[in-house]
């Protein structure tokens, strides 16, 4: 009857043994007890997350030959991003985000700060380069038919990456709160209260007030560190599930050279 | 695309697949080195360009140049080039809009099996245009000047008189482009769309209206009796002179 039990879990099952124990002579220098330690982490974690299925699917797909290095713009697009977010945190440590003091907190930043202006350069010109692999990646993405099927959807997220990097650009150009900025996100913000039915309270909504003030800042720099961050990073993670589970495209041109005889079998 | 393509699609790819190397290590270094290559590009921009800070915000000065980020010039080009104001909401919102939902919606009215650039001609002629416009929009915005230039030539009536008429004409025209009323008012081919247009405002306002204006303005406009007594009568005669079919 001891045969109807369930079996063991495989995490309990007794490992077979390496190759070293077959032959004979334990692990006994303190670099094979490092890996041995290692190796057991490893297990502690995977028994508890069985983890390793998922990575080892993620990392040793295969990518279809023929690929060249505008399909490393994605990549390069989430590099920029992930820089953005190391840099964006960094000014957030000093910023202030209130109308009568936010200007100083970033002059601070640039004249005081250890570094201050070279972080916030590189979060500044990081914002440019950002658009720039979003384009460049769509564009890649347009001329080798990419989003056709199966990868519509992921075309569609594409855009609301697209659509979320320009919101973040433009909540961000604000934040100096210099008169360019001023200025310019007063009158972006009006453009957007001109448009149809949602116009006005959409640019209320932006404006958080009857006038551009504190709320307004307040308001630009949740949506600039918490909102739109958060949503490009869960938008980011669906894309990039979708990527490796419909894998990347070969470029068009790229055609399969198997033997014509096996082809007219198949027919 | 039908079952039979998508099958036959499908296929393919997955042939394809099976000969390509692994993700890991092959796309893994690609990827770090255009990562690397990033880092690089915004370290050298940082270093090379630095960030500028401006002076302060001030809502109550009256010279300021709004400029979006140089991405945005391409917006900001349509809104400017679209002159009639009763066009303006479908040149802010509406033709962004359209634009945005056919680029959302293109893997859905774009149904063909077929992935090669030269036998897609449709696809690719629009996507090049699409790029063209707006290269052509954000080169244009970016050339468009300072939002603070009037480009207007003295009216005939105005040049004729030549002498004190001219003069206060021309620093009329400065005083306006200084003060930043372009940043709301259109006066020609210059200047937004949040205020009323100006461009043939001498025919709908009196001299004395005008200066009434200027120093006890309707919200949101800011006060401009910081200005001088001759700059402020320059100004208004210049706005004087911008009559109907004067120009």
């Amino acid at each position: 009857m001891a045969n109807l039990r369930p079996p063991l879990p495989r995490a309990l099952r007794p490992k077979p043994k390496g190759p070293s124990e077959d032959n004979g002579h334990a692990p006994t220098g303190a670099r094979e007890a490092v890996a041995e330690k290692g190796i057991s982490a490893v297990d502690w974690v995977d028994e508890r997350t069985s983890l390793s299925g998922g990575a080892r699917w993620l990392m040793f797909r295969k990518i279809p030959r023929g690929t060249n290095w505008f399909y490393t713009l994605g990549s390069a697009t989430l590099f920029a991003f992930l820089a953005q977010a190391v840099t964006g945190v960094i000014l957030a440590m000093y910023y202030d985000p209130s109308a009568t003091r936010a200007y100083e907190s970033v002059r601070y930043i640039t004249n005081e700060v250890f570094l201050g202006e070279f972080v916030r350069g590189m979060h500044k010109w990081g914002s440019t380069v950002m658009v720039i692999l979003v384009f460049l990646h769509m564009g890649r993405t347009f001329f080798y038919g990419a989003y056709k099927y199966p990868r519509e959807l992921n075309w569609v997220i594409g855009v609301v990456l697209l659509l979320l990097t320009l919101f973040m650009s433009f909540t961000g150009y604000l934040l100096p709160f210099d008169q360019r900025s001023f200025w310019a996100t007063t009158v972006g913000v009006a453009i957007n209260g001109t448009g149809p039915l949602v116009g006005p309270y959409l640019n209320d909504f932006l404006r958080a007030g009857p006038e551009f003030g504190t709320t307004t800042l307040a308001r630009f720099y949740a949506l600039h560190m918490l909102v739109l961050p958060g949503a490009i990073a869960a938008m980011i993670g669906a894309h990039l599930y979708l990527v490796a589970r419909l894998g990347t495209t070969a470029p068009p041109w790229i055609k399969t050279d198997i033997d014509p005889e096996l082809r007219k079998e198949d027919a | 695309m039908n079952a039979r393509e998508k099958e036959a699609y499908l296929r393919e790819y997955s042939i394809l697949k099976s000969q390509g190397k692994p993700f890991f290590p092959y796309s893994v270094a690609k990827d770090g080195l255009m990562a690397v290559v990033v880092m690089a590009s915004i370290i050298g921009m940082s270093l090379l360009f630095g960030a500028e800070l401006g002076p302060k915000a001030d809502p109550t000065t009256t010279t300021y140049t709004p400029r979006p980020e140089w991405y945005f010039f391409f917006l900001f080009e349509v809104l400017r080039v679209i002159k009639p104001p009763s066009l303006t909401p479908l040149a802010s919102i509406g033709v962004p809009t359209i634009c945005m939902i056919l680029l959302f919606l293109l893997p859905f009215y774009d149904r063909g099996p077929e992935r090669r650039p030269e036998r897609r001609p449709i696809a690719m002629a629009a996507g090049l245009f699409t790029i063209a416009a707006m290269a052509f929009l954000t080169y244009e915005g970016a050339i468009a000047g300072s939002p603070n230039q009037v480009d207007m030539e003295a009216p005939a009536a105005v040049a004729a008189a030549g002498g004190e008429t001219l003069r206060q004409w021309e620093s009329g025209k400065q005083v306006v482009a200084q003060s930043g009323c372009l940043a709301c008012h259109k006066i020609g081919h210059n200047g937004g769309v949040l205020g009323p247009d100006l461009t043939e405002i001498g025919s709908a306002a009196s001299r004395a209206s005008l200066a009434r204006v200027l120093v006890n303005p309707t919200q949101p406009m800011p006060e401009y009796s910081a200005l001088s007594e001759s700059k402020r009568d320059d100004l208004v005669e210049f706005l004087a002179q911008l009559k109907t079919g004067s120009h």
